[in-house]
């Protein structure tokens, strides 16, 4: 139980997927204008991220690794990612509508989104991990996203009604506080070592 | 040599399992009806009252889908077209005069008096809210009403009117702040800030 709430606080703060690592940061400089979408793409990534690592942990270990195939991961991993996005897609479309208004935009987006493969693959490099193991890293790494998404999208509203000198308006002040938040996040290096 | 027809192979069943169960949930999750004219459909008045030379505001939605002029909705106004246009991503444009001018809210009422009990008005209704029977006084049900206009063209004896609604406490709202340089363009003051808009 402490291992996996050690690799949950690991996975959100310490090594916080689009501060510390930089991969997902499309999304993250993409969505974050309004509060709003920013929520709506954290609860997507969250769900597919869970899933996806989940899926491809189960191809890795069950077909990858008794075929000697460890080279053909990253091709297999973002097909599965692929297939799975696309599947649950159809089945939210079709079940409930409502989740689909909330999600349906972003699931696609996500396909394409480095940290979905990046969780993937990292989860391959440690070689001990369980099942329950990967679902936590990938649950983590998405909490992490979107915990900072959703801080990173509350500040650039606060700073669309601030008063910006005007070459710094727009993306590049955007691109500064998310270095400033950068920064931030490295002080929670060495809280936890894996 | 015998790792690489493994690796081949591995892929190729891979790629057709997923393959397989893609197609299969295509078929077997399909969604009927097309989403965007729903979208449009919400958006629209719902008073059913035909002035954009469609017979109800959901084929109207659907000629919007096959691209239709957005600004023909005299109900809506200007904000339904700028709703339309927002969701639509296209430049929103002034309502278009051909099809009535945008008006202060209204309800019908009948001169109860002189109601003859003809149920013509009943027939003529969208939304169903008279209330009456043949030859008993007819009434409109006020919550219902949409304010389209379209029982007063058939009632033989001239008894319908159409009433502004007044201003309540419980209707009245602020009107949204006029937009100044360096603000967005659509008056709000932060981007989630809107109004009149359901969530």
């Amino acid at each position: 139980m402490s291992e996996l709430i050690l690799i949950l606080v690991s996975a959100i703060l310490v090594n916080n997927f689009v501060l510390v690592q930089f991969l997902g940061l499309c999304p993250f400089m993409g969505v974050s204008n309004k509060l709003e979408s920013a929520m709506g793409m954290s609860m997507a990534t969250t769900f597919v991220l869970t899933l996806a690592s989940i899926c491809s942990y189960l191809t890795y270990k069950y077909i990858l690794l008794p075929l000697n195939l460890e080279f053909l991961k990253t091709i297999s991993f973002i097909l599965v990612i692929a297939v799975v996005v696309q599947f649950t897609e159809m089945v939210v479309r079709k079940t409930s509508p409502l989740l689909h208004k909330v999600l349906g935009v972003f699931l696609p987006l996500i396909t394409t989104n480095c940290a979905v493969l990046g969780v993937a693959l990292l989860n391959t490099n440690r070689m001990d991990s369980s099942l329950v193991d990967s679902a936590t890293y990938g649950f983590g790494a998405a909490a992490g996203f979107s915990l900072v998404l959703v801080l990173f999208s509350a500040m650039r509203e606060r700073i669309a009604a601030a008063d910006v000198p005007t070459p710094f308006r727009g993306a590049a002040i955007g691109m500064i506080s998310a270095g400033l938040m950068s920064l931030a996040f490295m002080g929670f290096t060495g809280l936890i070592r894996l | 040599m015998e790792i690489v027809l493994y690796a081949i192979g591995a892929l190729l069943a891979l790629a057709l399992i997923f393959g397989a169960i893609l197609g299969f949930a295509s078929i077997r999750f399909k969604v009927e009806g097309n989403p965007i004219v729903d979208q449009i459909n919400e958006i629209l008045p719902q008073t059913q009252c035909g002035q954009c030379g469609y017979p109800g505001c959901r084929p109207y939605a659907e000629a919007i889908a096959n691209g239709d002029a957005i600004n023909k909705c005299p109900p809506g106004g200007q904000a339904t077209i700028n709703n339309l246009a927002d969701l639509l991503d296209v430049e929103p444009e002034p309502l278009d005069a051909e099809h009535g001018q945008e008006s202060v809210t209204k309800i019908a009422f009948i001169r109860e008096a002189e109601c003859i009990g003809c149920t013509k008005c009943i027939q003529a209704c969208p939304v169903d809210a008279i209330l009456g029977a043949a030859k008993q006084m007819h009434t409109v049900i006020a919550d219902e009403c949409t304010g389209c206009d379209l029982c007063v063209e058939p009632c033989p004896v001239d008894c319908i009117e159409m009433h502004p609604v007044d201003v309540t406490t419980r209707t009245w709202s602020w009107a949204l702040p006029q937009s100044h340089p360096g603000q967005p363009a659509n008056g709000s003051l932060i981007a989630t800030d809107r109004r009149g808009q359901k969530v």
